[in-house]
C-alpha cells in the first residue's frame, strides 16, 4: 500500500504521525461512544452508592440513637438492666448474647466444617462427593425461621433431657462447675441458640473451604504423597498454608452471618434481659432478638432509642469483626513464602 | 372504527377501575394484633355488604399509636387505653371495640383445665421467681387435693411488647404490691425470671411442650388449643374460670361513663374474670379528611350493629349496648371536620 502512495501524501503522514508523537500524551481525552460513557458513569454511581448507602445507614442510626447516647454515653455499653417501665437501658445483656453465641457457634462449626470439606476434597469416594456437596449448599438455602422452630421444638427438647438435665443433676451442689449448668431445665438458652447457629453457617464455611481445597495444585500435594505423607500431613502442612486466605475469609463470612442472624436465635435464646449467671444455659438475648422483638411495640424516646443504639453497636462489632479479618488476611499474606 | 370502540371501552374499564380502587381503599387503620382477627372479619362482611374496603395493618399497638400521631392512618389500635390527658394533649379520642381475657394456663400432667387455683399474688411471686417449685406451700394451700408436682416452675412469658403483656402486667401490679415495685406495668417489661416467646404462638408453643411450665395467653389462644387454664381469685373473692361471660361481668363493672381509659383487670363483679381488658381505637377530634372519618366511623358503627355474632364466633366479647351508646355519643361531641362540624356516620 504504501509504495503506491504519493509521496508528498507519505511525507505529509509522517509528519502528522510525529506531531502526533511531539503532543503525546494527548491533552483532551479521546472521545469514546456514548455506551462507554454510559457504562462507566453507571459503574461508578453503583459504587458510589454503596458507599452512600452505607454512609446513609450509619447517619441515621447515629441520629435515631442520639438520645440514648446522650443520655448513657459509653457506660450503655456495660450497663446490664434493660427496663422498658422504669425507662432505663442498658445493652449489655445483648451484647454478651450476641458475642458468646457467634462464639460458640463458630467453636462448633469451625471443626465440624474443616471436617467436611476435608472429606469432601480428599477422602470420599467420587460417586458421592456431589450429593453430599450439593446437599451441603441446600442446607444454606434453608430459610432460618425454619431453623429456628426445629430447634424450638424438636432440638431444644433433646438438649434438655439428654444433656442439661443430666449435667445439672451430676453437678447438683458442686460449688462454681454447679453455676455453670444452672438454669431453667428448657433447653432453651446461649447454648441451644449457639448450636442452632452453628448448624446455619456450616454450609458457608464448609463450601468456601471445600471450594479453597480444591484449588490447590495437585502437583504439590501429589509430591507430598510421594515424599510418604499421610493425608492428614497433606491438609494440615500442604493444602491448609497454601488455602487460609481462604479459609480464613470462608470462617468470617460464616461469622458475619452468625452476628446478624435473628429469626432462629430469638426462638431458641429465651429472650431474657438479665445477666444473672454465666451458665450456658441461662436464658439470654442477643441484639437482633432484641430489636426484632422490641421494636414494633417500642415507645418513641428512649426506649427506641436504645433499640437504635443497639444497632448501631452491631454495626460496629461487624465492622470491627471485618477489619480484624482484613488484618488477619495481610499479615498472613505477608508471612507467606517465609513459612512453608 | 372497531379498534376506536375497543380503545374506548378499555379506557373507560380502567377509569372505572381505578375509580373503584379510590372507592375500595377507603379506610386506613394500624396497630394492635389481638383485634386483628375480628377487624378482619368485620372488614371483609363489611365490604360485602356495603362495597367498601378496610386496610388494617396489624403492626402492633405501640406502633399503632406511632401511626395515627404521624397520621398516616384514619385510625390506630391499642389494647394499652391511652390517659385522658395524653389523648388531650394529642387531640385524639379512644373507644373500645370489643373485649378480651387473658388467661394463665399451665402445663402439668395429670392436671385439668380449671383445676388449678391462683391468686393474684400466688401469681405475681411466680413471675417474680419467688414461688419457684410447683408443691411450694402457697400453691399447695390453694390447692388441696391436687397433685402438685415436686418440680420446678417453667415461667414462659412474651418476649415481644405487647398489649397482653400489658393486660397481665397491669393485673400483676395491682395484686401483687412487690410486682409493682420492682417490675411495673407495661408493653414490655424487666422480667425477673423465666423464658420469653414470641407472641401469643410462642407462648402456647412453649407451654404445650415444656413440662412444669406456666405462660399466660388470650384467651382465644387458650381455646383453640385446648389448654390447661386456671382458676382465678377475682376481686371479690371468688375463683372464677376464664369465659366470655366472666369478661362480660369484668367489663360491666367498670365506670365507662366516666371515661374510656378503662383496664379492666382486677374489677369488682361476683364473676368479674380479674385479668380482662378492652381493645381500643384512637382517632383524631379535628379531622382534615372528615370524608375518611364517616368511613371509619360507619364501619365502627356497622360492627357496633351486626358484628357481635361474628365476635362471639372468634372468642371475643362484644360491648355491653350501654357502651356502645357511649361511644357514638363521645363520636358525635368529639369528632370534627376542621370548620367544627360535627362528622355524619349515621
Amino acid at each position: 500500500m504504501s509504495a503506491t502512495l504519493p509521496a508528498s501524501s507519505y511525507i505529509g503522514a509522517q509528519e502528522k504521525i510525529r506531531a502526533d508523537m511531539k503532543n503525546r500524551p494527548p491533552a483532551a481525552r479521546r472521545s469514546s461512544p456514548w455506551a462507554d460513557v454510559l457504562f462507566s458513569a453507571l459503574a461508578h454511581g453503583a459504587a458510589w452508592l454503596t458507599l452512600a448507602l452505607l454512609a446513609g445507614i450509619i447517619v441515621s442510626l447515629l441520629i435515631g440513637a442520639a438520645p440514648a447516647i446522650k443520655e448513657y454515653g459509653l457506660s450503655f455499653l456495660w450497663t446490664s438492666e434493660w427496663d422498658p417501665v422504669q425507662n432505663r437501658y442498658g445493652g449489655l445483656v445483648m451484647i454478651y448474647g450476641t458475642l458468646m453465641t457467634s462464639f460458640i457457634s463458630l467453636l462448633i462449626a469451625v471443626p465440624v466444617s474443616f471436617g467436611i470439606a476435608l472429606f469432601l476434597t480428599e477422602l470420599s469416594p467420587l460417586w458421592l462427593k456431589r450429593p453430599l456437596g450439593t446437599a451441603i449448599e441446600l442446607l444454606a438455602a434453608v430459610p432460618s425461621i425454619v431453623y429456628g422452630m426445629w430447634g424450638l421444638l424438636v432440638f431444644s427438647p433433646i438438649l434438655s433431657q439428654y444433656v442439661q438435665q443430666p449435667l445439672q443433676s451430676a453437678f447438683k451442689g458442686v460449688p462454681y462447675l454447679g453455676k455453670l449448668f444452672s438454669g431453667p431445665p428448657v433447653g432453651i438458652g446461649l447454648l441451644s441458640a449457639g448450636i442452632i447457629l452453628a448448624i446455619m453457617v456450616i454450609p458457608f464455611i464448609a463450601s468456601v473451604m471445600r471450594d479453597v481445597f480444591e484449588v490447590t495444585p495437585p502437583m504439590l500435594k501429589e509430591s507430598a504423597y510421594a515424599l510418604g505423607s499421610t493425608t492428614w500431613e497433606v491438609v494440615w502442612k500442604v493444602v491448609l498454608p497454601y488455602t487460609r486466605t481462604g479459609v480464613v475469609g470462608g470462617i468470617m463470612l460464616g461469622l458475619g452471618r452468625a452476628l446478624g442472624e435473628t429469626m432462629a436465635v430469638t426462638f431458641v435464646i429465651g429472650n431474657f434481659n438479665q445477666l444473672n449467671s454465666l451458665s450456658l444455659f441461662e436464658a439470654a438475648n442477643s441484639i437482633t432478638s432484641a430489636l426484632a422483638n422490641e421494636f414494633g411495640e417500642a415507645a418513641p424516646g428512649l426506649h427506641q432509642a436504645s433499640l437504635i443504639y443497639l444497632g448501631l453497636v452491631l454495626f460496629f462489632i461487624t465492622f470491627v469483626v471485618l477489619a480484624i479479618s482484613k488484618l488477619l488476611l495481610e499479615q498472613l499474606k505477608k508471612r507467606e513464602g517465609t513459612v512453608s | 372504527m372497531k379498534p376506536t370502540l375497543l380503545r374506548s371501552l378499555f379506557v373507560a374499564a380502567v377509569l372505572g377501575a381505578s375509580a373503584a380502587a379510590a372507592f375500595a381503599q377507603d379506610m386506613t387503620g394500624a396497630g394492635a394484633t389481638f383485634p386483628a382477627p375480628i377487624y378482619a372479619k368485620w372488614a371483609d362482611a363489611y365490604n360485602k355488604a356495603t362495597g367498601a374496603r378496610l386496610n388494617y395493618q396489624s403492626v402492633g399497638s405501640g406502633a399503632g399509636i406511632q401511626q395515627i400521631r404521624a397520621k398516616t392512618v384514619d385510625f390506630g389500635a391499642s389494647d394499652m387505653p391511652l390517659s385522658d390527658d395524653v389523648l388531650a394533649k394529642d387531640g385524639l379520642i379512644q373507644f373500645p371495640t370489643v373485649i378480651g381475657g387473658v388467661v394463665p394456663v399451665v402445663n402439668i400432667k395429670g392436671v385439668a383445665p380449671g383445676q388449678i387455683k391462683l391468686t393474684g399474688q400466688v401469681l405475681g411471686d411466680i413471675y417474680l421467681g419467688k414461688i419457684t417449685q410447683w408443691n411450694d406451700p402457697a400453691l399447695t394451700a390453694l390447692n388441696p387435693g391436687v397433685p402438685l408436682p415436686d418440680a420446678a416452675i417453667a415461667v414462659v412469658r412474651r418476649a415481644d411488647g405487647s398489649g397482653t403483656s400489658f393486660i397481665f402486667t397491669n393485673y400483676l401490679s395491682k395484686a401483687n404490691a412487690d410486682w409493682k415495685a420492682k417490675v411495673g406495668e407495661g408493653t414490655a417489661v424487666n422480667w425477673p425470671t423465666g423464658a420469653g416467646g414470641k407472641g401469643n404462638e410462642g407462648v402456647s408453643g412453649f407451654v404445650q411442650r415444656l413440662p412444669n411450665s406456666i405462660g399466660y395467653v388470650e384467651y382465644a389462644y387458650a381455646k383453640q388449643n385446648k389448654m390447661t387454664y386456671t382458676l382465678l381469685k377475682n376481686k371479690d373473692g371468688n375463683f372464677v374460670p376464664p369465659d366470655a361471660d366472666n369478661f362480660k361481668a369484668a367489663a360491666a363493672g367498670a365506670g365507662w361513663a366516666k371515661t374510656f381509659f378503662q383496664v379492666l383487670t382486677d374489677q369488682p363483679g361476683k364473676d368479674a374474670w380479674p385479668i380482662s381488658g378492652a381493645t381500643f381505637i384512637l382517632m383524631y377530634k379535628a379531622q382534615d379528611k372528615p370524608a375518611n372519618a364517616a368511613n371509619s366511623l360507619k364501619f365502627f358503627e356497622w360492627a357496633y350493629i351486626n358484628g357481635d355474632k361474628m365476635a362471639d364466633d372468634l372468642e371475643y366479647v362484644p360491648l355491653p349496648p350501654a357502651v356502645k351508646e357511649l361511644a357514638r355519643k363521645s363520636w358525635a361531641a368529639n369528632i370534627k371536620d376542621t370548620s367544627g362540624k360535627a362528622i355524619a356516620w349515621k
